[in-house]
């Protein structure tokens, strides 16, 4: 371009655009991907010689799987499923925020003690405790409230973990609390701490102040990974089988199976199933989500994230929190 | 009651763990009065404001409003630590700004405005809202009353965040660098909004370094370095005329 640079004198002779004058329209051959399509249709054809060999083959039984799938028994447990499922996050969503916030605490006991808990929940595999939960009315056969070590004033019968299904629901939910509690925790650490002061100086008291400002901003970030729990909550519920209690939808199937001697039908009725539940559920996770980027996401609104809900965290808690000064509203 | 001072600090000490922020600090605000508070960065300000309000407890010293102990009550000679409650109920007449507005993302500007006055005083939606409007349309935002703080500009977010400190109708309004984090062409507006308020006879304490407001508007300015207050008096005579070498050094690189 420069006088000195004899090399360039072609760019240098280059006529400058006339006003109005659009640059020319570029034309070029797009980049091709050979071994990206070749193995697009290597999978393709894979997933269709499966699909064609599955239709054949006796073992999967599709007319089992048609006569089972709206099965009475079979619906039934789902529908015990379903109740697992929602018991037990009741307990773990409640429990969770309560372990959340004790580990806030600045009471060391307190946040010890919620420590200790989820060291050993989320230290143990679910199966194991759902046996430790199965075995519990054994270990203590009756329920007395005294002082300790002396002559109990009341002593009853240990009802609670004798009935099977509470004792699931428990056992899921208090394992379930661990997770919740951490990320309740990490929804709660998200929010600006200038949010709770703002509040406290408005005279609001440390209740209000979670209630109406902490708490809702917080959702954004505990809301997602909490569907994902309610997803893997759905799924876990099979591990019942331990304790054990084998009216939910797996434990049904296999009852059933066991009787027909036709496994392969009936897990698969089972899986069919658990796919419908989780598919609604990916559904109004992704509905949830939406609401709760009220305000703060609405820059970015036009992108919600995908319902798949997976990896949806980043993309929410890296919203404007709308406090950024300097006007860049 | 008009004799009283607002704010009475009589050797205010505070510190966190071996750091000592504020050292015996005295001053006294009358009602009506602007007092601007100036210094270097981590001078022990924002403290100050903050103790005022009770978001941070003061150590050794007496610090009251309105003739009320902050954040204790004094008993036969002894002193007892407010509940939560009652401290609570101690902010309801101090308003406070922030430097980074800190208003509520999730909520819109009335939103924002109307839930303090709803859930603390117990005042319906239709009065909060009506009496919001009437502070939007003062503090020039009639017009975004419906807005998610994203959708303003800095300027009109902390006119929001005043407008939602007046709503609690305070006899207090403390500033803690209320435009040190806007863009210098939205700073005028705000500044235009606390004169306003000052004219209206409001009782404000103004941490900020914007020297032509506290030249036209406070009554006494308080220059602070290293937690002591190092001069007070007249902003104009102490803008002019600073009397102390760190209050000229200071100067010097504001001004
Ligand atoms: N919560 C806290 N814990 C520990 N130290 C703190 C805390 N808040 C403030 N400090 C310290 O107190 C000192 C004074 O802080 P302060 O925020 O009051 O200064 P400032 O005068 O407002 O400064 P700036 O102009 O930067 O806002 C600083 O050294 C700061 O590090
Ligand atoms: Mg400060």
């Amino acid at each position: 371009m420069t006088p000195r640079d004899p090399g360039r004198t072609g760019a240098a002779e280059a006529e400058p655009l006339a006003a109005g004058q659009e640059g020319e329209a570029i034309k070029a051959i797009p980049l091709r991907h050979p071994w990206r399509n070749l193995a697009a249709v290597i999978l393709v054809l894979m997933l269709a010689v499966f699909i064609i060999d599955a239709a054949q083959r006796e073992d999967y039984g599709w007319a089992d799987v048609g006569k089972y799938i709206f099965d009475k028994r079979i619906s039934a447990a789902a529908l015990v499923t379903l109740q697992l499922t929602v018991y037990a996050m009741v307990i773990a969503i409640v429990l969770g925020l309560v372990l959340a916030i004790m580990r806030l605490s600045p009471n060391p006991v307190l946040k010890s003690i919620a420590w200790l808990y989820i060291w050993i929940f989320r230290g143990t595999p679910v199966y194991v405790q759902l046996v430790f939960w199965g075995i519990m009315a054994l270990i203590y056969p009756v329920i007395t409230i005294g002082i300790p070590f002396t002559t109990p004033w009341i002593s009853i019968p240990n009802g609670v973990f004798t009935n099977l299904f509470i004792t699931a629901v428990i056992g899921l939910g208090l394992n379930e609390a661990s997770y919740m509690s951490e990320i309740v925790r990490a929804g709660l650490l998200a929010v600006d701490r200038g949010q709770e002061e703002a509040s406290r100086a408005l005279a609001m008291s440390w209740g209000q102040t979670m209630r109406y400002v902490v708490v809702p901003q917080a959702m954004r970030v505990i809301i997602p990974p909490t569907g994902n729990e309610i997803i893997s909550m759905l799924k876990t519920t099979s591990l019942v089988a331990a304790i054990p209690l084998s009216i939910d939808l797996y434990g049904v199937s296999r009852g059933i199976s066991a009787v027909t001697f036709t496994p392969v039908p009936l897990l698969i009725v089972a899986s069919l199933w658990y796919l419908l539940f989780t598919s609604i559920l990916m559904v109004g996770q992704y509905f949830i989500e939406k609401r709760f980027s009220r305000g703060s996401g609405q820059r970015r609104a036009a992108k919600p994230s995908s319902f798949a809900g997976v990896g949806t965290t980043a993309a929410v808690t890296e919203a404007p929190t709308g406090n950024e000064p300097g006007g860049k509203g | 009651m008009s004799d009283q001072p607002m704010v009475l600090a009589d050797r205010v000490s505070k510190s966190f763990g071996t750091n000592r922020v504020l050292r015996s600090i005295s001053l006294k605000v009358d009602p009506g009065e602007v007092l601007c508070i100036v210094g270097p960065s981590g001078s022990g300000k924002s403290t100050f404001l903050r103790c005022i309000n009770h978001l941070d407890r003061v150590d050794a010293g007496r610090l009251s409003v309105e003739g009320q102990l902050v954040g204790y009550r004094e008993k036969a000679g002894k002193l007892y630590e407010l509940k939560p409650k009652e401290a609570a109920y101690q902010r309801r007449d101090i308003g406070m700004v922030f430097q980074r507005f800190n208003l509520f993302p999730h909520l819109t500007a009335l939103e924002n405005i109307i839930l303090a006055p709803m859930k603390v005083k117990g005042t319906s939606k239709a009065d909060a809202s009506a009496k919001a409007l009437e502070l939007m349309d003062r503090v020039g935002l009639a017009d975004k009353a419906n807005e998610y703080p994203a959708h303003l500009s800095g300027g009109q977010q902390q006119r929001v965040a005043i407008a939602r400190a007046l709503a609690m109708e305070p006899k207090l309004m403390l500033f803690d660098e209320p435009t040190s984090a806007l863009d210098p062409e939205l700073v005028g507006e705000v500044l235009d909004v606390m004169k306003e308020l000052a004219r209206s006879g409001m009782t404000m304490i103004v941490v900020t370094h914007e020297m032509g407001f506290a030249r036209e508007v406070a009554n006494s300015l308080v220059f602070m370095d290293g937690g002591v207050v190092v001069e007070s008096g007249n902003p104009r005579e102490v803008l002019t005329n600073p009397q102390h070498e760190r209050t000229k050094a200071f100067l010097s690189k504001v001004l």
